[in-house]
C-alpha cells in the first residue's frame, strides 16, 4: 500500500513535462500545422531554463527562460513553414536537429553541473493528511500548472470563440481565410505557444527530473510526446490520460530494476519506446479513427493568395 | 413581376475599370457595371471568362490592380471579406465556404463578426432559415448534410447579417431543377425587400428566368449588358462565346456486346464523411454512351473509385470487363483488360502537377510499349504525348512542358486524349467539361461521341444534365449511392431526372430497382 | 522596396543554386560565430575546413566518414521521394552493425574468404529487417513511419548496449562496454594506403550511380516519385503504395545497414556501445541539400563529412565543442529549406510611389 504512493509520485513527475509538450503541440497541430521539432525546443529549454536557474538561482527564471528558449526556436520554424511555406515535415527534423546541436554547443560548459532541485509546495491542511496528502498534495508547483494547463487547453479548444476559430482553420485554412480569418496570425500564435510548453517541459527535465544538464537529455521525450498526441486522438483529456500511462510505464521501468528481476535493464528501458509504438499501431489500426479525428490540414502549407 | 421599383433608385454598387491581372492571365480588364436596390443582376460569361474573380474583388477577397468600387455613393477599398461584410456584403461561394467538422451554428458564428451567445444565435438561425423557406437544424453537423442543406446554411449565414448585397456564384450546379425553382423563389424574395443581388452563372436558362439585368464578360472583358428577358439563349450565347453554341447530334447507334457489368455492388465508403454504394447495377454496352447524373455528394467520388479499381470490390464478380470478373483487381490490371478512366480532379489525379507530359503519359500509358524490362523508353513516351498534343489540338510549349503550366481546359484535352489513344474498350468519364472553356468543352464531347461511334462503351458521371441529355445514349441517376433504372434521353424529362435526383426513383415507379430489369431497361435492350 | 513574385515557372538554376546558397549562409553565420566566440574567424575558417583536408591521410578521414553518409543518404532519399518518411537510417545502421558484427564475431579469429561477404550480406539484412518493421505498420496497421523509424533508433542502441555489455562483451576487455577486436579476415582492406579509408566508400559510390539509374531510368523508379509529388495521381494509375512503402523502406535499410557494417567492419573494428556520431540523422540533411538526387547526394556527404572533421579539428585546435558540428548541421538545413523559396519565387523591385495601394500582389508573408 505505502509502496504506491512514491510509485504515483514519481510517475506524476515522469508524466508532467509529456503533458507540457504534448498538449502544446495539441494545441499546434489543432490549427493544421505539425512542427516535429519538440525534441530540439525541449532541448534548448532544458538548457535555457538550466542556465538561467543556476545563474539567477530562480526557478521561476529558469522556467521563464525555458519558455522564451522555446518560442525564439518556434518562431524560426513559424517563419520557415507560414512565410516561406516550408515543408513542416522537413522543416520540423531541422528544428530538432538544431536543437541538439544548439544545445549541446551552448551547454558544454555545464554538464554536470548540480543544481537544486525545484522543491515541493506544501499547501497547509492538505499536506498534512495522510497517504491523500502524499499521494495529491505533494509536487512541485509545475505538477499543478500542468493541471491548469490542462483545464486551460481543453476549455479553449471547446469552448472558447478562438478556439473555434483555431480548430476551424486546422480543418480548412482555405475557407478560414475566405471568410476572413487570419489564418496566419493564428497559426503563429499556436506554434509560439507549443514553443513555450516545449520549453518548460524541457526544463522540467533538467530542473526538476534530474535535475541537472545532460546533452541530449530529453532522449526521445519529443518524440513520444508527439505520438501521444496522436494517441489522445488530438483530444487534451487523453492525451493527459495517455501522459500519465507512459509516466506510469518510465517509472515501472525503474521500479523492475530495484526489483532485481532478471530482465536486463536495456529491456527495460526499451519499453516506453515500445510502448509506444504499440499505442501508435493501436490507434492508427483503423484509418477512420485518424481520418474523423486529425485536423484535415495537418502538415499542409497555406497559402494565401491576394 | 413588378420590375420597375428599383429602376429609379440609386445605384448601391458602382464598379468602373476593374482590372485584375495575374503573371500568366488576365483576368479582369475594364470592368465596370452597376447594381440597383432590389435589382437580381446577373454576370454571365463561360469558364474562365473572369466571373469569380470580379466577384471575389467585390468581397475583399482579392485586391484589384486597378479601378474603383463605389458603395452607397462612396468609394471604398475593400481589403478583407470582414469589411464586405460590415459594409452589408454577403457572398455564397460556388465551393461552400463551411467546415465540415463543426457544426452548423458553429459555422455561423465563425462567420459573425459580433459574438452572440449560442442558444440565442441558434434560435436566430431558426427563424431565418425558416423566414425565407430554407429549413436547417443549428446543432447538425455539416458533413451529415446534403451539397443542397449546405447551400443554405450558406445562404442564411449571410441573411443573419441582414445584407445590401448578395453575391451568388453558380449557386444551381449543386441543385436539383426543382431545388433550383425554391432558390428562385428564395432569391426574388430577397429582392423585393431591397436587397441586390448578383447572380454569377453561365446557365442561360436560369438568367433568363431570374435576372432583371446582365453584364456579360468575354476573356476578363464585358462584352455586354442586357436585360435577359428579352434576349434568347442565342443571343445571350453570342456575347457570351462571340459566336454560336454548337450542338453534339447523337447518330442512332445499335448498342452491341455488354463490356461492363456492375452486378448488386455494394461498397462503404472509405471516407468517413462520404456516401455508401448501394446495391449498384448497370451495363454498358459496346457503342453506347451512359450517362450517369446527379448532385455531386451522392457517390460520384465512390462509384468512380469502385470502377476504376482505385477501391476494391468485396467479390470479383461484382464488376465484369468484357465477361471477365475485375472487381478486386487494381487500376493497372483493368487497365491491361481495356478500361481507361478520365477522373473529376485533373491536377493531382488525373495528372502529376510538376512532370512534363510526356512523363504523364507514362502515369497510365506504361502497359503500352514505354517500359520495357522495368525501363522506361522515353522516346516511345514522348512520340505518344507529341501525338495526343497534335491530335486533341492541346495548347501548350511540347510535350515537355508541366501539367500544371496548362489551362483547365488544355489539361483535360490532353487527359481524355491520352485516355482515348490507349485504345479503350470501356472508358469511364468523371465531369468531362467541368470547368473548361467552351470550345474545350465541344471538342471533348465530340471526343466521346467518336470513341462510342467505333464501338467503345463510355460511362459519364456529369452534374450538367444539359451535357447527359446532349451525348448520352441511357441516363440513369445516382442519388445517396444507389443507382435509377436508366432511360433514354428521348423518353424522359429534365423534371423526371430532377425527381430521381432527389432519390425518388422507387416511388415514381413502384417497384423499380436498376438490378431488376425494369420496362425501361428491357425496352431498349 | 523589394517583394517576393511568384515565377511562372520554377527555376531549375536555382534548384541547383539553393544548396550552395545555403552552404554560403551557413559559413557566413559560422564567420560570425567564430568572431563572437572571441576567436579569429580567418584562422578558425582554416582550421575548420582546410586544415583537416589537406593531407592525404585527411582526404581519407573525409572519404571515410562520406561513406556511411552517403550510403544512408541515397537510402533515404529514396525514400523521400516518395514521401516514404524514414528517419531512423541511424537505427537501421546500428541493427545492420549488430547483424554483421555478430557474424564476424562467430568466424573469430578464423581467416576464412567467407567471413567479410557473409559479414556485409548479414549487415544488408540487418538493416532491411530493422526497416521491415515500420513497413509492415505502415502497410499493415497504417502506423505512422517517422514515429515508428525514429522509436527503434533508441531501441537498436540499447539492443547494441546490452550485447556489449552483456553477451558479447570482451571478456579480456578490462570491463568496457564492447566485444572483442575482429580478426583480420573480418577486417575491410584499406583503398588508399597511409589512410584508414576502405573499400566502402566504392561500393557507396556504385549504389549512388545504381540509384540514379533506379530513379531516373525504371519504372519502379517513377512509380515512387509520383506517389511522392501526387498521391491521388498514384491511386488513380494503380501504383501500389504498399509497394512503394516497402521498396523505400527496404532498400534504405540495406543501404544503411551496410553502412553500419562499413563502420565496425573498417575504423572501428569491433562492436562498443557507440558506433556513429550520428550519420543517420546528418544524412537527412545530406538527402535534402543533395536535392533527394543520388549525385546530388555525393557532394551533400562530402560537405556533411567535413563538417565533422571540422567540429573534430575545432574541438582540439580552438577548444571548442564538437557539438559546433550539429549546430552546422541544423543551420545548413535551416538555410537549404529558406533559399528553396528562389525556386518557385524571385524578389523583384518595386516602386511603392507610383503604384497604387492596391498594388498586384502575389506576397507570400
Amino acid at each position: 500500500m505505502i509502496a504506491i504512493v512514491p510509485m504515483v509520485a514519481s510517475t506524476v513527475v515522469a508524466a508532467t513535462p509529456l503533458i507540457y509538450a504534448a498538449l502544446g503541440e495539441t494545441v499546434v497541430e489543432r490549427s493544421g500545422v505539425l512542427n516535429l521539432g519538440i525534441e530540439g525546443m525541449m532541448l534548448i529549454g532544458a538548457v535555457a531554463g538550466f542556465a538561467a536557474a543556476r545563474a539567477t538561482g530562480s526557478d521561476g527564471v529558469g522556467f521563464a527562460a525555458a519558455a522564451a528558449a522555446g518560442v525564439a526556436l518556434s518562431l524560426i520554424f513559424g517563419f520557415l513553414t507560414l512565410n516561406l511555406q516550408t515543408n513542416q515535415v522537413a522543416t520540423g527534423l531541422a528544428l530538432t536537429l538544431f536543437g541538439v546541436g544548439l544545445s549541446a554547443f551552448v551547454g558544454h560548459n555545464l554538464a554536470g553541473l548540480p543544481v537544486e532541485r525545484l522543491a515541493p509546495i506544501t499547501i497547509p491542511g492538505l499536506t498534512a493528511i495522510p497517504v491523500v496528502g502524499d499521494l495529491l498534495f505533494h509536487y512541485d508547483v509545475m505538477v499543478y500548472l500542468s493541471v491548469a494547463l490542462f483545464v486551460g487547453v481543453q476549455w479553449f479548444l471547446t469552448k472558447s470563440r478562438i478556439g473555434l476559430t483555431l480548430r476551424a482553420i486546422g480543418e480548412s485554412p482555405a475557407v478560414a481565410h475566405a471568410i476572413g480569418k487570419p489564418v496566419l496570425a493564428t497559426r503563429y500564435l499556436a506554434v509560439i505557444f507549443g514553443g513555450a510548453t516545449a520549453g518548460i517541459a524541457g526544463a522540467y527535465l533538467s530542473l526538476v527530473q534530474t535535475p541537472m544538464w545532460v546533452e541530449g537529455m530529453s532522449a526521445g521525450k519529443g518524440w513520444i510526446a508527439l505520438a501521444l498526441v496522436v494517441f489522445g486522438t488530438w483530444k487534451p483529456t487523453r492525451v493527459v490520460v495517455g501522459a500519465y500511462l507512459f509516466g506510469g510505464v518510465t517509472q515501472f521501468q525503474l521500479f523492475a530494476q530495484g526489483f532485481a528481476l532478471p530482465i536486463p535493464t536495456e529491456f527495460l528501458s526499451m519499453l516506453p519506446y515500445a510502448a509506444t509504438i504499440i499505442v501508435l499501431v493501436i490507434i492508427c489500426r483503423d484509418p477512420r479513427t485518424i481520418l474523423l479525428n486529425q485536423p484535415a490540414s495537418l502538415g499542409h502549407s497555406f497559402h494565401p493568395t491576394a | 413581376m413588378d420590375q420597375s421599383g428599383f429602376e429609379n433608385l440609386k445605384p448601391r454598387l458602382v464598379l468602373t475599370g476593374i482590372a485584375k491581372r495575374y503573371p500568366s492571365v488576365v483576368a479582369n480588364e475594364d470592368v465596370s457595371l452597376s447594381v440597383r436596390p432590389g435589382e437580381i443582376h446577373a454576370v454571365l460569361g463561360e469558364n474562365g471568362a473572369g466571373k469569380s474573380t470580379l466577384m471575389k474583388i467585390i468581397y475583399g477577397v482579392t485586391k484589384p490592380d486597378a479601378g474603383t468600387i463605389l458603395w452607397n455613393d462612396r468609394y471604398e477599398t475593400i481589403t478583407a471579406p470582414a469589411q464586405a461584410r460590415r459594409l452589408g456584403i454577403g457572398m455564397v461561394f460556388q465551393h461552400f465556404s463551411l467546415f465540415e467538422t463543426l457544426t452548423v451554428w458553429e459555422n455561423i458564428a465563425l462567420a459573425l463578426d459580433e459574438h452572440i451567445p449560442t442558444a440565442q444565435l441558434a434560435a436566430r438561425i431558426t427563424e431565418v432559415s425558416e423566414k425565407y423557406g430554407l429549413p436547417i437544424d443549428p446543432y447538425r453537423l455539416v458533413h451529415s448534410m446534403s451539397v443542397g442543406e449546405r447551400q443554405r446554411v450558406e445562404i442564411v449565414r449571410c441573411l443573419l447579417q441582414e445584407p445590401k448585397l448578395l453575391i451568388m456564384d453558380e449557386p444551381t450546379s449543386v441543385l436539383t431543377p426543382q431545388a433550383v425553382l425554391t432558390l428562385f423563389k428564395t432569391l426574388r424574395r430577397l429582392a423585393s425587400e431591397g436587397c441586390s443581388i448578383l447572380y454569377i452563372s453561365h446557365k442561360l436558362d436560369e438568367i433568363r428566368a431570374l435576372c432583371d439585368t446582365a453584364t456579360v464578360l468575354r476573356g476578363g472583358r464585358v462584352s455586354g449588358t442586357a436585360i435577359p428577358r428579352n434576349e434568347t439563349n442565342e443571343s445571350l450565347a453570342r456575347l457570351m462565346i462571340g459566336g454560336e453554341l454548337a450542338e453534339c447530334h447523337l447518330t442512332p447507334r445499335e448498342p452491341q456486346e455488354v463490356r461492363l457489368e456492375v452486378d448488386h455492388l455494394s461498397l462503404i465508403s472509405s471516407d468517413p464523411f462520404g456516401t455508401s454504394l448501394k446495391d449498384i447495377c448497370l451495363k454498358i454496352r459496346s457503342g453506347e454512351i451512359l450517362g450517369i447524373a446527379g448532385v455531386s455528394g451522392n457517390g460520384q467520388k465512390e462509384l468512380m473509385a469502385a470502377l476504376s479499381g482505385e477501391r476494391l470490390s468485396p467479390d470479383a464478380s461484382m464488376i465484369k470487363l468484357m465477361g471477365r470478373p475485375v472487381g478486386t483487381l487494381n487500376p493497372a490490371k483493368r487497365r491491361a483488360h481495356g478500361l481507361t478512366f478520365v477522373p473529376e480532379e485533373r491536377l493531382g489525379r488525373g495528372a502529376v502537377p510538376p512532370m512534363s507530359l510526356a512523363y504523364n503519359a507514362l502515369l497510365t500509358g506504361a502497359q503500352s510499349g514505354m517500359v520495357r524490362r522495368g525501363m522506361i523508353l522515353p522516346s516511345v513516351m514522348r512520340s505518344f504525348s507529341k501525338a495526343v498534343i497534335e491530335r486533341f489540338n492541346v495548347k501548350c510549349g511540347g510535350e515537355q512542358s508541366v501539367a500544371s503550366s496548362l489551362s483547365g481546359g488544355n489539361l483535360q484535352k490532353y487527359i481524355v486524349g491520352r485516355e482515348t489513344m490507349l485504345q479503350p474498350k470501356i472508358m469511364i468519364v468523371a465531369q468531362p467539361t467541368w470547368g473548361v472553356d467552351v470550345g474545350a468543352a465541344q471538342l471533348i464531347r465530340q471526343a466521346l461521341i467518336d470513341l462510342r461511334d467505333q464501338g467503345v462503351g463510355l460511362l459519364v458521371i456529369s452534374e450538367e444534365l444539359d451535357e447527359l441529355f446532349n451525348i448520352s445514349d441511357r441516363i440513369a441517376v445516382l442519388a445517396g449511392g444507389r443507382l435509377s433504372p436508366s432511360v433514354k434521353p428521348a423518353e424522359t424529362s429534365i423534371e423526371q431526372i430532377g425527381i430521381w435526383m432527389s432519390g425518388k426513383f422507387a416511388d415514381v415507379m413502384p417497384g423499380a430497382s436498376a438490378c431488376a430489369p425494369s420496362r425501361l431497361e428491357t425496352a431498349d435492350a | 522596396m523589394l517583394r517576393l513574385e511568384r515565377r511562372a515557372t520554377p527555376s531549375s538554376l536555382m534548384r541547383f543554386a539553393s544548396p550552395l546558397l545555403a552552404a554560403l549562409c551557413m559559413l557566413m553565420t559560422g564567420f560570425l560565430l567564430f568572431s563572437a566566440l572571441g576567436k579569429d574567424p580567418m584562422e578558425a575558417f582554416y582550421l575548420f575546413f582546410v586544415k583537416p583536408v589537406s593531407s592525404t591521410y585527411g582526404i581519407g578521414e573525409l572519404l571515410l566518414k562520406t561513406t556511411p553518409l552517403l550510403l544512408c543518404g541515397v537510402g533515404l532519399a529514396l525514400g523521400f521521394r516518395a514521401s516514404v518518411w524514414n528517419i531512423g537510417a541511424e537505427g537501421q545502421l546500428t541493427m545492420g552493425a549488430i547483424a554483421g558484427g555478430g557474424v564476424a564475431l562467430w568466424f573469430g579469429d578464423s581467416d576464412s574468404s567467407l567471413a567479410m561477404p557473409l559479414m556485409v550480406l548479414a549487415g544488408i539484412l540487418g538493416g532491411m529487417a530493422w526497416a521491415a518493421i515500420p513497413a509492415f505498420l505502415r502497410t499493415r496497421f497504417n502506423t505512422n513511419e517517422i514515429l515508428v523509424t525514429l522509436m527503434l533508433v533508441y531501441i537498436s542502441q540499447l539492443v547494441l548496449s546490452w550485447l556489449v555489455h552483456g553477451p558479447w562483451r570482451d571478456p579480456e576487455g578490462q570491463n568496457y562496454p564492447q566485444s572483442q577486436g575482429f580478426g583480420d579476415a573480418e577486417t575491410m582492406a584499406v583503398l588508399i594506403s597511409g589512410t584508414r579509408v576502405t573499400w566502402g566508400i566504392v561500393y557507396a559510390l556504385a549504389l549512388a550511380l545504381v540509384a540514379w539509374i533506379f530513379s531516373q531510368k525504371t519504372f519502379a523508379g517513377f512509380r515512387m516519385q509520383v506517389a511522392g509529388l501526387a498521391p491521388a495521381a498514384a491511386a488513380y494509375a494503380g501504383f501500389s503504395e504498399k509497394r512503394n512503402i516497402w521498396i523505400a523502406l527496404l532498400l534504405c535499410g540495406g543501404m544503411a545497414g551496410l553502412a553500419g557494417i562499413c563502420e565496425v567492419a573498417g575504423p572501428i573494428g569491433r562492436l562498443q556501445q557507440q558506433i556513429s556520431p550520428g550519420y543517420g540523422f546528418a544524412a537527412i540533411i545530406v538527402a535534402w541539400i543533395g536535392r533527394l538526387h543520388p549525385i546530388g547526394i555525393i557532394f551533400g556527404a562530402l560537405l556533411m563529412s567535413l563538417l565533422y572533421l571540422g567540429g573534430e579539428a575545432a574541438q582540439m585546435g580552438m577548444g571548442l565543442p564538437s557539438a559546433i558540428t550539429g549546430l552546422f548541421q541544423g543551420l545548413l538545413l535551416f538555410y537549404l529549406l529558406a533559399t528553396d523559396l528562389f525556386i518557385n519565387f524571385r524578389l523583384k523591385r518595386v516602386d511603392s510611389g507610383k503604384t497604387r495601394p492596391t498594388a498586384p500582389r502575389e506576397s507570400v508573408a
